[in-house]
């Protein structure tokens, strides 16, 4: 029999709030977290919203003000969520095999602003004073090591870069640690600080952003026929795994059970999805069959969703080829309609908001969906949450470069 | 006209905002590593951002003699050009 992984702890930091409790609280009412941007000035810029997370208290999450000041905005939002997260399952890591613990904390860009601050001083100073702590901030891995030094985890640490699914996958590897023996605890998740100039010119001019500017709280409408775009948002992640004898032994919560976890890639195109969306079912297929599923016994499905024409569709396209006849009774709704798009932290945000519908047995809804796209059509939720029973969901994560990975986790029996 | 601050005021504000100790702790004896809680990368911050504060260069076999407080006060008001 294999080990079984159960969720004991979550926590999320998100324009939608800066807990799980706020984040789910908003996203069941159907409010969005989006908004003008208020980090810098965006006069000259294409796009002027985004999904921003506001007033954070960082001594919560650091001990002191020098460990929050060497940490860039990514690694400050995992902090915070990771801090929750671990509060949240009652974990006490001294009382605990440190070696048997391990962080899986991702994120698709890592510090873009320290970055972007410190090529400023080497343009405008010299290089004689770039900061020494450029690079220990900027790096991507950086979150998982230090969230590794706040609580003492010896056990496997690393971070999967997979843009948009990069939460996804470290939580799937984690899974996939704890099945094989490797750890019994991981702390797993995904962040993401790219409301920043270059990250939102740099998106903006991919096209692959919402323009809506005036209207910033309808401009996330995935699988509406108006959508014209993904909104950039800033946010984390961080999810507890826990082998479940050992979360029982230590009468841990438990949240939920993750029993599927399957990966693809299109390789298709660096950016745009493979239009049959062949690839993306494979990696939905291939969770439903670790997961010992059919499609029939899917209850909800969290999309990746992101709100851009070509994404939205081939998600549709994917979801129907997987679920055959069923896809007229699965509900799937788009929780970015509310949260935006947090990147790196966007697969964790979701799992979390599964788990929470598990929980409270109601299924988020997609708000501004006004009218459906034909090419996207799915058995939506629009507007308001739906009470349903649910017992397993599917959150799936598509990212730049290809990468898919789809999730399946199920209320705890 | 505002006071202008002694070299001995920058250099602890420095200090406090840097490193986030107290402003007790930083006395001309404390030592950066051992009693300020500095590490190698604190450490080159900081010389970067006296270099930058008082406009003086602090080559790194200097930089490594300056192990307290007080060091960096004095290297810094030998080496730094009088403002008339």
């Amino acid at each position: 029999m294999r080990r079984r992984v159960v969720v004991t702890g979550f926590g999320a930091v998100t324009p939608n709030g800066n807990d799980a409790n706020s984040l789910w609280e908003s996203v069941r009412n159907g409010r969005s977290g989006i908004d003008r941007v208020t980090a810098f000035d965006t006069a000259g810029y294409d796009c002027r919203i985004a999904g921003e997370v506001r007033g954070i208290d960082l001594s919560e999450a650091f001990r002191n003000p020098k460990e929050a000041r060497r940490a860039d905005r990514f690694s400050q939002l995992a902090m915070t969520a990771a801090k929750e997260a671990v509060r949240h399952s009652g974990l006490n890591t001294d009382r605990e095999d440190p070696s048997r613990i391990g962080v899986i904390v991702g994120s698709g860009i890592g510090g873009l602003k320290t970055l972007e601050d410190q090529h400023t001083v080497l343009l405008q100073k010299g290089p004689k004073r770039t900061s020494p702590l450029m690079i220990p901030m900027m790096i991507t891995n950086i979150a998982s090591g230090m969230i590794a030094i706040e609580f003492g985890c010896q056990g496997p640490n690393f971070c999967v870069v997979t843009a948009c699914a990069t939460a996804a996958h470290c939580i799937g590897e984690a899974w996939r640690l704890i099945r094989d023996e490797e750890a019994e605890v991981i702390v797993a998740g995904g962040s993401e600080a790219a409301v920043v100039p270059l990250g939102l010119s740099g998106f903006a001019n991919m096209r692959a952003l919402s323009l809506r500017n005036d209207d910033p709280q309808k401009a996330s409408r995935p699988f509406d026929k108006d959508r014209d775009g993904f909104v950039l948002s800033e946010g984390a992640g961080i999810v507890v795994l826990e082998e479940l004898e050992h979360a029982k032994k230590r009468g841990a919560p438990i949240l939920g059970e993750i029993i599927g976890y399957g990966l693809s890639a299109d390789a298709s195109h660096i950016t745009a999805p493979d239009p049959n969306g062949r690839c993306a079912a494979r990696a939905m297929t291939a969770a439903l069959k670790r997961a010992g599923k059919n499609p029939d016994q899917i209850d909800y499905i969290n999309a990746h969703a992101t709100s851009t024409q070509q994404g939205d569709a081939c998600e549709a396209l994917a979801i129907r080829s997987v679920f055959g006849p069923y896809t007229k009774k699965v509900p799937v709704s788009a929780t970015k309609s509310m949260t935006g798009h947090c990147l790196g932290a966007a697969g964790a945000v979701e799992l979390i908001l599964c788990l929470q519908a598990l929980e409270e047995q109601l299924i988020p809804p997609t708000i501004n969906l006004d009218n459906p796209d034909p090419a996207c059509d799915l058995h939506h939720v629009p507007y308001e949450a739906r009470e349903s029973k649910l017992k397993v969901a599917m959150s799936n994560s598509f990212g730049f470069g290809g990468h898919n990975a789809s999730l399946v986790v199920a209320k705890f029996e | 006209m505002a006071e202008k601050k002694s070299i001995e005021e920058r250099v602890k504000e420095m200090i406090v905002e840097q490193l986030g100790v107290n402003p007790e702790q930083v006395t001309p004896k404390a030592k950066f590593i051992e009693d300020l809680g500095a590490d190698s990368l604190d450490t080159v911050e900081l010389v970067m951002a006296f270099e930058e504060e008082f406009n003086v260069e602090v080559p790194d076999e200097e930089a490594e003699k300056l192990q307290t407080v007080g060091d960096v006060i004095r290297y810094i008001e030998e080496h730094v050009e009088e403002e008339s």
